[in-house]
């Protein structure tokens, strides 16, 4: 319990929404991130000019127009690269990418291993509802073999990945999970992966109603992983592999050197002297 | 959790579930906006108006007391997400009035519950006191979501009217 | 058959040599004492397939003046050894007035190469080389070369010690196999008249093409670069490292091109002047990326440094052959700039421009080099120090109220607010938009911003920087990059011979400049159209964007081989 405050003196959720009306279908997961990443920027009381919400393409991508925070909605799987010259150029702003199953981890998959790797101080958050709801219900890459869509009309049989597995492998010093069916929990996820001062996976179960409209079940069947974040890699992957892609929380928690390198300054003082150089 | 043991706690919690009661009633209001159901958007618009009139009363119960700010994940509430607020999910774009009462009067019966735990298990005579104000307040609303709710009988109201469009690509 | 022409006034030396023989090392070391001594000049090298140890070619071409490219053949042919030299025949033209030195040990040169009448000299370069501790031929032949040319011993020691300190060669044993090669010259004294020197005028320097670009950039505020391996545009990054550093800026290597261009968009969009280097397969990749700078205005620069195409196509020889790509190659309608340097001098001033153009007009800009002029050594004059101008990027200020990025305004350029700028906060979108920056599909807003995006091109004065006009004449010359050189030589061979020749190197290759164009064609009766591509990339394009004189020839050959001036001084000869 904090010392009593005045609620009014700060930053309110609402700071963070901006007038536009989300085009999500109701009942969307990706309400709830959105619900948990206002209370999160809220908490920690981020002026929104000071926020870059930065994204690919997809229902989770949509996101940066949603908020007053400055956005990108960039292309198809590239958002992590976007926010990695972002926050090297800026290194003050507070990077987020918002992202989904295939953005991520499809034709993005390449930019998600080494964004892990590089650790460059900025959240990825990966709304994963199984499917491309965007294009009208395809299977992602965290999909079911056997799941039935017009494109793959026999499931695709094969085996989906594991994300966080993934990640752990790629060098992430933070995996988390969550479920958008709660904001409250999300947000302080959210929270912690945004103050962890590297890459922070977030990882956020978010039923599709459209397409997959079976998840709503994950609210039953989502539950707290029941132990603190390990900080030995090995014990991740243990954990991870025996994971039934259902538990929430911090898996993974690991003190990394930070990503070496930022534009500290734009100066034009060693100009003279490099062009020096060139003289004969 | 422990149970809310001090006024200032209990208008903490309670300026919190009003204030996202509001929040949740306007997007919903703005999802059916954007999903041409002009009707849901007249019910939810009607929700903000009346939540927003018990962010007002709790301020008022508030008066010069500092509250303590609480983190969201802080709140001791016994569902996963504020007790009023129709939970994430728990919406649809075809769902009938009838449908949405249903979530409304359901939030306002949560937030009954919620206020009316608070009054039986507090000591503190403050407490006690708000918390039975503010549950009679929910109690009200829920009798007159049930009475508006007559106006939407079940046996006219099977299920939600199907929508012959196949859903549509965009990005 | 094509008659080789030398004009009066230049000077062309290759060394050949294989298996760590160190040719390239030699070419270059006397490109510097050249450069010292009071020439300008221009080295290219070629090299065979293996990493190390392979066939490789240096050519030297020295002048009293500034030397864009090669001529029609070369004066020396110094051979360390002939290993697999026969690759290199076409690109080392020679003639019965050619000099071959080799040593007698390494056999006899490739039939090839003896056919072309040229006098073989040999040289016990080896034995010479034998005799001192750590000798090594090429420094042997170094000297000799020297003394061929005339240079000055002194300073020659001194450098070659100097650069070769960097290899942990021990400057007293250089100075001997110098000396060795120097002595054993002094039978060929008078064999080649090097040209007069060029009148002091102040700083020469030397660099190469890639460097020049990369000095362009920083000097054009870039200070966050991000890029991934390909050759030849690598050696760009490596030289661009250490130096943006130096300056308070950064180079991340990414994971792919599309990455690396992704990376340069989210720098620019946090206000830093960013950029990219790569080739054709690179630039490939990198258009959808491209597109999103457009429709989002984000100013980014991508050099592609050319080479021989499609696919992986010849990576470590030059060719144009990326000119449709760079026009045409964003889905939709996509405006943006492409300009091509036409000297190394000038990887130089482009790119300066470019970054400074690409900031002002908030869009990418390709800058079109190719391997040639990237990897050209040249001495040549330094370039003045205030580049081709623009103004710098239009930002909106702080606490501005109801900001609209995509505003529609007279010039089609809207300030851009930075992120941390308070009230200034907008998504940045590859979806169509309106003015506020909202995605619409509806029909007057994409109109209203496909306008905006053409319009802030065509309403822009570009200056005079856009195109390079040389000499005056009913006949006319049109070229671009690289193909500029042979060109401009033709020309002035032509008009030696009485032939009144204009010649036109474009350096803005879009936005089109129609207008401007066609009255610098005005008398222009005839038109020779020089480039270096299969396809006549560059022809469809002028015949598609100007208004071109009723006869008109065109000359292009792809890569690998350079055009030469003897080729186009014959298609100028057929027309007068």
């Amino acid at each position: 319990m904090g010392k009593p405050q005045l609620i009014m003196t700060r930053h309110a959720a609402k700071d963070y929404k901006s007038s536009v009306k989300p085009i999500w279908c109701p009942g969307c997961g990706h309400f709830g991130v959105q619900a948990a990443l206002f209370r999160a920027l809220e908490h920690l009381d981020l002026p929104p000019e000071q926020v870059a919400v930065i994204s690919g393409i997809g229902c989770s991508s949509r996101l940066p127009a949603y908020t007053e925070c400055y956005g990108f909605h960039g292309i198809h799987g590239r958002a992590l690269p976007l926010a990695t010259g972002l926050k090297v150029a800026r290194p003050e702003l507070t990077v987020i990418v918002a992202s989904g199953d295939g953005d991520a981890f499809s034709i993005g998959g390449n930019h998600f291993l080494h964004a892990c790797r590089r650790n460059v101080d900025l959240t990825c958050i990966v709304m994963d509802n199984e499917v491309y709801g965007m294009t009208k219900g395809q299977p992602s890459p965290t999909t079911g073999p056997d799941w039935h869509s017009k494109l793959m009309p026999e499931g695709t049989g094969i085996n989906p990945l594991r994300p966080l597995a993934v990640a752990l492998a790629s060098g992430a010093g933070f995996i988390a999970r969550g479920f958008s069916g709660d904001p409250n929990g999300v947000a302080k996820l959210l929270v912690e992966a945004i103050q962890y001062p590297g890459f922070s996976l977030v990882q956020i179960l978010s039923p599709c109603v459209t397409y997959r409209p079976e998840e709503r079940h994950w609210k039953q069947q989502v539950h707290a992983i029941g132990m603190e974040p390990t900080t030995n890699p090995v014990e991740a992957g243990q954990r991870l592999f025996a994971d039934d892609g259902l538990s929430t929380g911090v898996f993974y928690r690991a003190v990394l050197p930070g990503y070496p390198g930022t534009v500290r300054a734009r100066s034009d003082d060693h100009l003279a002297a490099i062009e020096a150089e060139l003289a004969l | 959790m422990s149970a809310i043991a001090t006024l200032e706690e209990l208008l903490a919690h309670a300026h919190n579930l009003e204030l996202e009661a509001v929040e949740r009633y306007q997007e919903l209001a703005d999802q059916m906006v954007v999903h041409n159901q002009p009707d849901l958007v007249e019910l939810f618009r009607t929700m903000v108006r009346v939540e927003s009139l018990h962010v007002d009363k709790v301020r008022d119960l508030a008066a010069d007391r500092e509250l303590p700010r609480l983190a969201p994940w802080g709140y001791r509430w016994s569902t996963l997400e504020s007790p009023e607020s129709v939970p994430i999910g728990g919406e649809s774009y075809g769902m009938t009035p009838r449908r949405a009462l249903e979530l409304v009067l359901a939030s306002e019966e949560r937030a009954y519950a919620f206020f009316a735990g608070v009054a039986d298990s507090s000591s503190d005579p403050a407490v006690h006191q708000a918390a039975t104000e503010l549950a009679e307040e929910e109690r009200q609303h829920a009798a007159l979501l049930r009475e508006w709710l007559t106006r939407y009988p079940a046996e006219a109201d099977s299920r939600e009217p199907l929508d012959m469009d196949e859903p549509v690509e965009q990005d | 058959m094509i008659t080789p022409i030398s004009p009066a006034g230049t000077i062309a030396i290759a060394i050949v040599g294989s298996g760590g023989a160190g040719a390239i090392t030699a070419g270059s070391l006397l490109l510097e004492a050249a450069g010292q001594f009071g020439w300008y000049g221009l080295m290219t090298r070629s090299v065979g397939p293996q990493i190390r140890g392979g066939e490789a070619l240096a050519m030297v071409r020295l002048s009293s003046m500034p030397v864009l490219g090669h001529g029609d053949r070369f004066d020396v042919l110094l051979a360390l050894d002939w290993c697999n030299a026969d690759r290199f025949v076409d690109e080392v033209p020679l003639d019965a007035d050619s000099l071959i030195i080799a040593d007698a040990q390494a056999g006899d040169p490739p039939a090839a190469i003896l056919a072309s009448g040229a006098r073989l000299v040999t040289v016990p370069l080896i034995d010479l080389a034998d005799d001192i501790a750590e000798g090594r031929p090429n420094i042997v032949a170094l000297g000799l070369l020297a003394r061929l040319l005339t240079l000055p011993v002194k300073p020659l020691v001194a450098l070659v010690g100097r650069v070769l300190n960097r290899k942990r060669l021990n400057p007293t044993y250089l100075q001997q196999a110098l000396m060795a090669g120097h002595s054993a010259a002094a039978a060929l004294d008078g064999s080649v008249r090097p040209p007069p020197l060029a009148t002091d005028d102040g700083t020469r320097w030397l660099l190469t093409g890639n460097e020049a670009a990369a000095l362009g950039a920083l000097r054009g505020g870039v200070r966050f670069v991000a890029v991934y391996p390909i050759t030849p545009a690598t050696d760009l990054s490596e030289w661009l490292a250490p130096r943006l550093h130096q300056l308070g800026g950064h180079l991340i290597q990414a994971e792919d091109e599309i990455a690396a261009l992704n990376m340069v968009l989210g720098a620019a969009y946090g206000g830093v002047p960013a950029l990219t280097a790569t080739s054709g397969p690179g630039l490939a990749l990198m258009s959808e990326t491209l597109g999103l700078a457009v429709a989002s205005e984000i100013p980014a620069v991508v050099i592609d440094v050319m080479r021989g195409g499609p696919s992986t196509g010849i990576p470590t020889k030059s060719e144009q052959s990326d000119l449709n790509i760079a026009l045409y190659g964003l889905h939709g309608d996509a405006p943006h700039l492409v300009l091509a340097p036409s000297s190394v001098n000038d990887c130089l001033v482009v790119t300066e421009w470019a970054v400074r153009l690409a900031e002002a007009l908030q869009c990418p800009a390709i800058v079109l080099s190719d391997q040639f002029l990237g990897q050209s050594q040249a001495v040549c004059d330094r370039p003045p120090t205030e580049g081709a101008s623009a103004s710098p990027r239009l930002t909106a200020r702080h606490g501005v109220s109801s900001y609209d990025r995509y505003a529609v305004t007279a010039d089609g350029i809207s300030p851009m607010a930075l992120p941390g700028t308070a009230g200034g906060q907008y998504t940045a979108d590859g979806l169509e938009h309106n003015a506020h920056g909202t995605p619409s599909s509806r029909a007057v807003d994409h109109r209203a911003q496909l306008d905006k995006r053409r319009d802030k091109l065509l309403r822009y004065d570009f200056g005079p920087d856009w195109i390079e006009v040389d000499g005056e004449g009913d006949l006319a010359v049109l070229t671009w990059g690289s193909a500029a050189a042979p060109t401009l030589e033709a020309a002035t061979l032509a008009r030696a011979q009485g032939l009144a020749v204009k010649v036109l190197v474009l350096k803005l290759l879009s936005p089109t400049q129609p207008a401007r164009l066609e009255r610098l064609l005005e008398g222009v009766r005839r038109l020779l159209v020089v480039e270096q591509t299969h396809s006549q990339q560059f022809y469809g394009y002028l015949r598609a964007h100007y208004t071109l004189p009723e006869a008109v020839r065109v000359l292009n050959q792809p890569g690998p081989l350079p055009i030469r001036p003897a080729a186009v001084l014959a298609q100028l000869l057929q027309w007068r």
